[in-house]
């Protein structure tokens, strides 16, 4: 072990895995009961059907399939945002991309995790490899599912390279863990430059990906010709959604590692005001979408498209709608557009708010179309039971629990970027900036040949 | 090749049940108990469900699977378990059935069921169960199949007597088991067959035909009783 004092006061940032406090156990702690709560749950459910949970028909799809589209949303929150904010050289993308990168990935797992969990068959899951049929968006889930997982690990991976050899250096534990994964890295300018390349290549790769992921879900909805879920803007509806979640998560998760590794000196109030701003925008758009997709409902007066819009304006939904209005358009308003209320408390209330409330979004696009069938049916009704409650609970757990084993292992904050911001990027900044701005003596335009 | 359709005249029909209950004793299905139906469990594959608005009140029609020409629900299917045979009976194989209900989620006619338990029976009622129809396990989607093990028993026997197979051999249960014969079955690639004429009657009417599904059921429209004073 060498000595840590050539990462100066960056050290601090491998302190949450160099020791471990009450907190951790206990929170730890408590996770791991919930996750226990949704094995059990699930172990009923697997040895009795799909009967304990209160799907029924015509309200086949419920819980799962909200959580699902739920996850994948959050999982946006990652790789895309932090691939933007690099490729447009955002300086203060430095402290918060890993931590994105993180959700991307375990969210990921969880999210394809509940299509299993929905599955009535989950022991003939493999039946889509051999029996596979393209022409149905499930299929196309799986395949940009797969495909995003692939390229988001890469792309977490990548940038962690620098890091797990810091780590390989200096840290006293896991050491042959960090030694295979830091694939023999020492820094050599040749491997910046070809890391760097790496991560620009896979950002870049990464976005239409991110994309084609939340659209292909959308189109498990849209290719059917179901009243409220049949129609064009689903796709970028549902896109919008999963970037407006992902940035929400993202906040809420930097509010508490803030907290609970003091990592104040790291997320200082601007990085907070500034994803505060890109959430606002979100809220705007999201606003923007759910206001086209309703009028244009409401303005055709479809007899079958109406008995779903008035039964969430109005009706058994009516509650569920109303409050994802609130959580996502009201609340994120006023406490991010308020410059008096842009705190980060504010800025965190608006984030759980808009979690919740597009939770709700995803429940209120399913649920309300299932229960009221075309043909003149009594309309349907859908109470989840304590199974489907035990595994929402347990896959909101496990998702905490694998992010504190993540930032025990590896370091929350990429060290080494935040090291290249400090030494070559505030030059590079400057230069940049200059670069921006009129040439003094008309030197650009001559060097550039552009004529006068 | 044959296609296979069926006229369900509502001027003749009483809403008697008749049908459901000849199609669960032949298909095998399960009676799920009050507490499950209560829960929306019950599986139907012909079921009685609301029809039109008249003087005398409202009337139940008799809605098997229509079994579309273009069917919205073997499109999602994402392992072929669900798909339309040769003669356009839209069939579902329960041993590969991976239980996503995506096919219940897309069919605009509601007629897909799901085992959200394992209902099959011992005992007496599992003894008296038909030996042509598969039973279902829990978590996979069942439905109406026009009872085809009926047109397989009917073209092994024809050549078994070695003599042609002819259409009028097969017929569903609930269309053999109608009392008052509102109920027609028959192959509706033959233009003379009786199904043919009936659904070239201007009184026959598609469910849903904007959706552009093409039913191979189709319904006789009651006929006009009332005078306008």
């Amino acid at each position: 072990m060498r000595s840590t004092e050539a990462l100066g006061s960056d050290v601090c940032l491998l302190r949450p895995i160099e020791e471990t406090g009450r907190g951790f156990y206990i929170t730890a702690g408590i996770l791991l009961l919930g996750v226990l709560w949704g094995v059990l749950a699930y172990g009923s459910q697997l040895s009795r059907g799909l009967g304990v949970t209160g799907l029924n028909q015509p309200v086949s799809w419920g819980f799962y399939v909200t959580n699902f589209v739920f996850f994948i949303g959050i999982s946006h929150a990652g790789t895309l945002i932090s691939a933007i904010l690099r490729m447009a050289q955002a300086e203060w993308r430095r402290p918060i991309t890993r931590m994105a990168e993180v959700i991307t990935v375990l969210v990921l797992f969880i999210g394809a995790g509940n299509i299993l969990l929905d599955l009535g068959r989950p022991d003939r899951a493999l039946n889509v490899l051999s029996y596979g049929r393209y022409q149905s968006p499930l299929l196309w889930d799986a395949t940009s599912i797969s495909a995003y997982l692939t390229a988001s690990l890469l792309y977490l991976y990548l940038p962690l390279i620098p890091d797990i050899a810091i780590l390989r250096d200096h840290s006293t534990r896991h050491h042959f863990l960090y030694a295979t994964l830091a694939l023999g890295w020492a820094g050599t300018e040749r491997q910046i430059r070809v890391l760097n390349r790496a991560i620009a290549v896979m950002a870049v790769l990464v976005i239409p990906v991110a994309i084609s992921v939340h659209t292909v879900v959308s189109f498990v909805f849209s290719m059917t010709l179901q009243p409220g879920w049949h129609s064009t803007i689903f796709g970028p509806y549902f896109v919008v959604g999963a970037i407006f979640s992902g940035i929400a998560a993202l906040i809420i998760f930097m509010v508490i590692f803030r907290r609970a590794y003091r990592l104040e000196n790291y997320l200082k109030p601007i990085h907070f005001q500034y994803l505060g701003f890109l959430l606002l925008t979100m809220s705007f758009l999201w606003f923007y979408f759910t206001f086209a997709e309703y009028i244009t409902a409401y303005y055709g007066s479809v007899p079958e498209e109406m008995k779903v819009f008035w039964a969430k304006f109005t009706g058994d939904y009516a509650l569920f709608f109303w409050s994802m209005a609130i959580c996502n358009f009201a609340v994120p308003m006023t406490l991010l557009g308020i410059p008096r209320f842009r705190t980060i408390t504010g800025i965190l209330i608006a984030s759980i708010s808009v979690c919740v409330g597009m939770w709700l979004e995803r429940f209120i696009i399913i649920v309300p179309t299932l229960s009221h069938p075309r043909l003149p049916l009594e309309p349907g009704s859908y109470l989840p039971s304590h199974v489907e409650w035990g595994l929402m609970v347990g896959c909101f757990s496990l998702f905490g629990l694998l992010y504190m084993f993540f930032s025990k292992i590896f370091p929350i904050i990429s060290i080494w970027e935040i090291r290249e911001g400090r030494e070559v990027s505030l030059r590079e900044v400057e230069d940049r900036v200059r670069s921006y701005l009129p040439g003094e003596q008309g030197e650009d335009i001559a060097a550039e040949g552009v004529p006068r | 090749m044959a296609r296979w359709g069926m006229v369900i005249d509502l001027d003749r029909c009483t809403a008697c049940g008749a049908c459901v209950i000849a199609c669960k004793a032949e298909n095998n299905i399960p009676f799920v108990g009050p507490e499950e139906s209560a829960r929306g469990h019950t599986i139907n594959w012909m079921d009685l469900i609301p029809g039109e608005e008249h003087e005398e009140g409202s009337s139940a029609m008799p809605r098997p699977c229509l079994h579309c020409d273009d069917p919205p629900c073997t499109k999602v299917c994402p392992v072929y378990a669900t798909y339309s045979t040769p003669e356009g009976i839209v069939a579902q194989i329960f041993a590969r059935c991976i239980g996503c209900r995506f096919c219940m989620a897309a069919c605009p006619y509601t007629v897909k069921s799901f085992n959200w338990f394992d209902y099959r029976q011992d005992g007496l009622l599992g003894a008296a169960r038909n030996p042509d129809v598969s039973t279902r396990p829990a978590g996979v989607v069942e439905k109406c199949t026009f009872c085809h093990h009926r047109l397989q028993r009917a073209r092994e026997r024809a050549r078994a007597e070695k003599r042609p197979f002819r259409a009028e051999e097969y017929l569903p249960a609930c269309a053999e088991t109608c009392p008052s014969e509102a109920i027609f079955f028959g192959d509706l690639a033959d233009p003379n067959s009786r199904v043919a004429r009936l659904r070239r009657s201007p009184r026959a009417r598609a469910l849903l035909p904007e959706l552009g599904t093409k039913p191979k059921v189709v319904y006789l429209a009651r006929e006009e009783r009332h005078e306008i004073d």
